[in-house]
């Protein structure tokens, strides 16, 4: 925890203040039917997709899920066209083909989200044996929730990662909701850490809420991996604030589990890293304001970029359905 | 597997597309191993993956021995695990690689439904093309001496339906080597379908490097009285019934489609301009698959060239059975295409 670089901590305080902040303006204005498409937001998750990403360079790849955009910023993601792609327009990063759930910053290494779960796990091994032929250096990262644990896929994947040695960073945010069901009635135990040690692969259950947990615990996997010695898993524990998808969680009193209806269990990572911040001077409210503020901008100027940009050409139907 | 390649030994009879020719011949099988063999020396990215590529029969023969010449990098051994292997070629050819992943028979690619129609089909279409998939997946339809229902599958007619896949399926060993070298080059993802029993067919094929053209067909043999589209194994069939018939005074039009999707309807629709009638001799159950479509197709824009209704010759729409009588019942051959051919000459 101590040997993090304050430039690095304050980055790293960017990139989850941003996601987090990103979240919350697409919820507010979600209402107003301009973003014509089913998001499905990462908020009380962000910390994994920053302690994580923290750690990647341009040249790693990852994959991604439907609840995409915190994966999508912390790699680097450009955020006019995320916000672009949410209105369905030509400037979106998927030119409109694709919306909330199907993004893609190939410039920073995410190659495309699939919305099918489980869908993009084996893609991430792939895009490693991909790189080692290539004699790249990057490593892949796969980011997919409990539900995806329980795709035969998965363990195909974590069987042939570990089989061919491959640089592969299966991190799955455990939010124990998979829509309304929770994990009680899926899997008959939750440690989903056990399902890659089955395969000798070394694995790791993470405070998902924690910042620094994740930061630590990622640093070990993919030292792990670059360093030639295969996969890792990480079991992040997160907490999904908000329902499956859309804005708020309306129905939450008809499906979740008491326990995660207690408004004081409720944590959260940006707060806590906060706390963290200030306590070790690394800094102080106005700093913090000041990033914040400068964060703001950029969203309203993502937004005001999207707004004005022009829809897809309809004469443009059939375009790219083969390269 | 061994059993069928004793029931091809001794049911297919001989073909020989060049016969009497002195040209450098190849078999079908050979043909797709030097296709392969090529493209592996010629292009870094290409490698060939499947259950059994590297082992003695070297799949049928198409793959034998280039792990020796490659190396297991490049040419290697799969799990059963069909939608990850899939999913990681897929994945490969995201970064630049251009993966052939090779499979015994059809029938297993329904293990990879998703990978195959969910992913490698739509990633150009919702990337707005920027991430290409240059997938080559590879499958042998099989039959004969009891393989049964779930190891004689021509599931082509599945995938014909989700736009985003090209679909091939060569009859000659001069065609086997060319669209397996050009559905290699193709940046989109190609299932290419083989048939048992043309790996043993020979032909003329060019030593140097060559590719056939994805969506063109080939009139192999032209006729004046009818329209015979041969699909696979069927085409070779299709040869057989046109030799027959012309000593019966009937002149086949035969073609080769190559390529089911992208199909080619300007070659088939000016071969019906010219001849009215139309037999469709398809390797696959007859309801809902390529022959379907070939008559929609017909029905849209050349019915008035039609003398006559066209007629299908395809499977019988049930699993294929064990048993070697129901299988000569079930499988249709030069006599079922002969009989169409006279019911659509029919006054």
């Amino acid at each position: 925890m101590n040997n993090i670089l304050p430039e690095k901590l304050l980055e790293m305080f960017a990139s989850l203040s941003r996601i987090r902040r990103v979240q919350l303006k697409i919820e507010e204005l979600y209402h107003l039917d301009e973003m014509k498409t089913p998001v499905h937001l990462c908020l009380g998750q962000e910390a994994v997709s920053v302690g994580v990403c923290a750690h990647l360079k341009k040249e790693d790849h990852i994959f991604s899920n439907h609840r995409s955009h915190g994966h999508y910023l912390a790699k680097g993601g450009d955020l006019k066209a995320l916000i672009a792609e949410l209105h369905c327009k030509e400037t979106g990063c998927s030119k409109g083909r694709g919306g909330s759930m199907h993004l893609i910053d190939t410039s920073v290494g995410h190659l495309g989200s699939s919305s099918i779960v489980g869908g993009g796990i084996s893609h991430a091994v792939g895009a490693a044996l991909g790189s080692r032929m290539l004699k790249k250096q990057g490593i892949s990262v796969t980011f997919f929730g409990d539900a995806a644990s329980e795709q035969g896929v998965f363990f195909e994947s974590m069987s042939l990662a570990k089989l061919k040695n491959l640089p592969v960073i299966f991190i799955c945010e455990n939010n124990y909701y998979s829509v309304f069901s929770h994990i009680s009635a899926r899997q008959p135990n939750y440690d989903i850490s056990m399902r890659a040690k089955a395969f000798d692969i070394p694995a790791q259950r993470v405070d998902g809420m924690s910042l620094l947990e994740v930061y630590e615990k990622a640093r070990e996997a993919i030292d792990h991996a670059r360093a030639g010695n295969g996969p890792y898993l990480l079991d992040c524990y997160v907490q999904r604030w908000r329902g499956h998808a859309g804005a708020g969680d309306p129905l939450k009193e008809q499906y979740r589990h008491p326990d995660d209806l207690d408004e004081s269990k409720i944590r959260d990572p940006l707060k806590d890293f906060v706390s963290y911040l200030k306590n070790h001077n690394i800094a102080d409210d106005d700093s913090l304001c000041e990033i914040n503020k400068r964060i703001d901008r950029e969203i309203e100027e993502a937004f005001d970029f999207a707004r004005k940009s022009p829809l897809p050409d309809v004469k443009d139907l059939e375009k790219y359905l083969f390269s | 597997m061994p059993w069928t390649k004793l029931q091809v030994e001794r049911q297919e009879p001989a073909f020989d597309e060049a016969e009497g020719k002195d040209v450098r011949k190849l078999s079908f099988g050979d043909a797709l191993r030097e296709a392969l063999d090529q493209a592996l020396e010629r292009d870094p990215c290409v490698y060939a993956m499947g259950q059994g590529v590297d082992d003695p029969t070297g799949m049928f023969g198409s793959t034998l021995n280039l792990h020796k010449k490659y190396g297991s990098e490049r040419v290697f051994d799969t799990p059963l695990s069909e939608e990850a292997t899939i999913g990681m070629a897929i994945g490969s050819a995201m970064v630049g690689m251009r993966p052939v992943s090779i499979h015994n028979r059809p029938d297993f690619l329904l293990m990879a439904m998703d990978q195959i129609v969910n992913h490698a089909s739509k990633w150009s279409y919702m990337f707005a093309g920027q991430v290409p998939i240059p997938l080559v997946i590879r499958a042998c339809v099989g039959r004969g001496w009891g393989s049964a229902a779930q190891h004689s599958q021509a599931l082509q007619g599945l995938f014909f339906h989700v736009p985003g896949l090209k679909i091939v399926m060569p009859s000659t060993a001069y065609d086997a080597k060319g669209l397996l070298i050009a559905s290699i080059a193709d940046n989109n993802p190609v299932l290419f379908f083989e048939q048992r029993w043309l790996y043993k067919h020979t032909g003329y094929v060019p030593e140097h490097v060559y590719s056939v053209p994805l969506g063109e067909a080939v009139v192999k043999r032209k006729g004046k009285d009818v329209t015979i589209l041969g699909v696979s194994h069927m085409m070779i069939e299709s040869l057989r019934a046109a030799d027959e018939l012309k000593k019966k005074g009937i002149s086949c039009e035969v073609i080769d489609p190559r390529t089911l999707k992208p199909f080619d309807e300007k070659t088939l629709l000016k071969s019906v301009k010219k001849t009215g009638r139309l037999v469709v001799a398809d390797l696959a159950w007859k309801t809902g698959g390529f022959s379907a479509e070939v008559l929609a197709l017909v029905a849209e824009k050349g019915l008035m060239y039609l003398k006559n209704p066209p007629v299908r010759v395809a499977f019988p729409d049930i699993p294929t059975p064990a048993s070697y009588v129901l299988e000569d019942a079930y499988y249709p051959g030069i006599k079922d295409i002969v009989k169409a051919v006279k019911k659509v000459m029919k006054k």
